[in-house]
């Protein structure tokens, strides 16, 4: 059953009353469209180190692209293709430049104490797709199905079944990892990159860490506290 | 902009100086730089690709190490056959003291190292006469008399003042039907067919390489070819690929515990045994810690610190700061 409301142009929106209503009264609160998609940023946004997030983001575009069409001809096709070999170049290394870039943007990030302002959390879902990548890296490296997955899934076994962890993930076995890497561990890495970017987008940019002295030079500040938050 | 805290600049929307910023142009190219580096590198160096070993291979240029890695499994003297949990109560596996998740996780990949790896193998395939025979001694014997035949044989084998891993020269009689097993084996190996039937006797499908992968390493064949390769643990072999391919270098904070002493050590007794004999239980702990410290650091005081007291941050807003003054 619906029912219809006649509201007039000029009077203020009701406050909502449904899940969907609060949730896009949320979204235009924290989010809005110029927060989202801004044409401009802060006058101290000037310098390379802010190219390694985006270029971490274009590396896995191209990781998760080669990575979709080796998907297609299986785990084993690179081995007899010329074509198949390139592609699992391109794999290969896309994920070296994706860690070189995600590796620089994380130092960057930390001696920027880029956490600082509320922005805990933009830190560490970073922090937790770089180490879910290290697991999908893992299993990508052990469902090669070469000498190199066959050396590194007996050594990576002691390790994970000393934690008791190998109980449940097996790193040699090829089909466990073949799903984990190219379905589970892909879809937790967006995931998580999504909400980084969004958190990115909704709190902004962190100011210098020295801005306030930069800004307003003549006024005495309030004596700072201990850490950098 | 009026007089205002560090802590409110960092909260609240920023209200001074701004610049043009295309985030949407910039993720482009950015994206067609990275694609075009890849594909250059792509096409420079290719990728690595070393041929997976077989146990046809092992047969072929190590028949003796087979030999004698077969009749360890039949011992139940091999590393799989002691192994313990996840594939085998034959051991406690790594321990920190009473903490002991590995034996408490329990056997998940059941793994009979003398039934999978040389019984049932045997089994599924037409085997000569002599073959045949030993199988049948074999399967109609007791558990006990089993064990007596197996280690009575691998003893006399590997007996350094006897035969010293020669099989030749183990006495006649010894190990009831196992040096026929192990002989039915090496030439199962050798015809190839023991890479097809090893994962799953009479199975049509096969997506689990466990048992392949724990026979393998048994014996010297795949450590020969790792340390050929720089691929072993005490020498950064974590993070090292073949040839002369980039590896895992993010694994650099992992492997470099591997490369201490304590976790190294040829001792077999005292705190540098133990450590060794347990260095992936200690050193995933290490890291377990490493990563919580880094995954909360903005809740850590001290640590959350270091970017003020080491301002490396004058480097990256060096143009804003200049800009301001």
């Amino acid at each position: 059953m619906s029912t219809t409301t006649a509201r007039h142009e000029s009077a203020p929106a009701a406050p909502p009353t449904t899940w969907i209503g609060h949730l896009r009264g949320l979204l235009e609160r924290k989010l809005p469209y110029e927060k989202l998609l801004p044409e401009t940023q802060p006058s101290y946004v000037a310098s390379w180190i802010y190219v390694f997030g985006v270029a971490t983001l274009g590396a896995l575009g191209v990781i998760v692209a080669s990575g979709a069409v080796l998907a297609f001809e299986g785990p084993a096709w690179y081995h007899i293709s010329h074509t198949g070999l390139f592609f699992n170049s391109l794999h290969f290394w896309s994920v070296q430049l994706f860690f070189f870039f995600m590796v620089i943007h994380l130092f960057g990030k930390f001696w920027m104490a880029a956490w600082r302002g509320n922005r805990a959390k933009t830190w560490i879902t970073g922090t937790l797709a770089f180490v879910v990548s290290v697991g999908a890296a893992l299993t990508g490296y052990v469902v090669q199905t070469n000498f190199d997955s066959q050396w590194i899934a007996f050594e990576a076994k002691d390790g994970l079944n000393a934690t008791g962890v190998g109980s449940w993930f097996n790193v040699a076995n090829l089909g466990q990892n073949l799903l984990i890497h190219v379905f589970l561990l892909p879809a937790i890495i967006a995931v998580l990159v999504a909400i980084h970017v969004l958190l990115v987008r909704v709190h902004g940019v962190v100011p210098p860490i020295d801005a306030a002295k930069v800004e307003a030079p003549p006024v005495p500040t309030v004596p700072e506290r201990e850490g950098v938050r | 902009m009026s007089a205002t805290t560090q802590e409110t600049l960092e909260r609240e929307p920023w209200t001074g100086p701004t610049r043009h910023y295309d985030i949407v142009k910039e993720g482009v190219i950015a994206t067609f730089v990275v694609l075009v580096l890849t594909v250059v590198l792509a096409a420079i160096f290719s990728s690595p690709d070393d041929p997976a070993l077989t146990f046809q291979g092992w047969a072929k240029s190590a028949p003796d190490n087979l030999y004698a890695t077969t009749v360890a499994e039949l011992a139940g003297t091999s590393d799989s056959a002691t192994y313990g949990p996840p594939y085998n109560t034959n051991g406690d596996g790594q321990a920190m003291g009473p903490i002991a998740p590995q034996k408490w996780a329990g056997v998940h990949q059941p793994v009979d190292p003398p039934n999978d790896f040389v019984i049932n193998p045997l089994s599924s395939q037409q085997q000569p006469a002599d073959v045949a025979d030993a199988l049948v001694t074999w399967t109609s014997a007791s558990a006990d008399v089993q064990t007596g035949w197996a280690t009575g044989y691998d003893t006399a084998l590997n007996d350094p003042q006897g035969a010293n891993g020669d099989a030749t020269k183990v006495p006649a009689g010894v190990g009831g039907p196992v040096p026929t097993l192990a002989t039915g084996l090496v030439a199962m190996a050798t015809s190839g067919a023991l890479d097809s039937v090893l994962p799953a006797p009479g199975q049509f499908f096969t997506t689990d390489n466990t048992k392949q992968i724990l026979f393998l390493g048994d014996g010297s064949y795949l450590d020969d070819a790792g340390t050929a390769n720089h691929l072993q643990g005490n020498e950064w072999g974590m993070m090292n690929e073949t040839g002369n391919f980039p590896g895992q270098q993010w694994l650099a904070p992992f492997s470099f515990w591997y490369q201490l002493p304590i976790f190294n050590s040829d001792a077999t007794t005292g705190v540098a045994a133990t450590m060794t004999a347990n260095a992936d239980l200690y050193i995933l702990a290490i890291i377990a810690v490493m990563m919580l410290l880094v995954i909360f650091l903005p809740y850590i005081p001290g640590l959350r610190s270091i970017p003020r007291w080491i301002p490396l941050h004058k480097l990256v807003w060096r143009d804003y700061y200049r800009s301001r003054k």
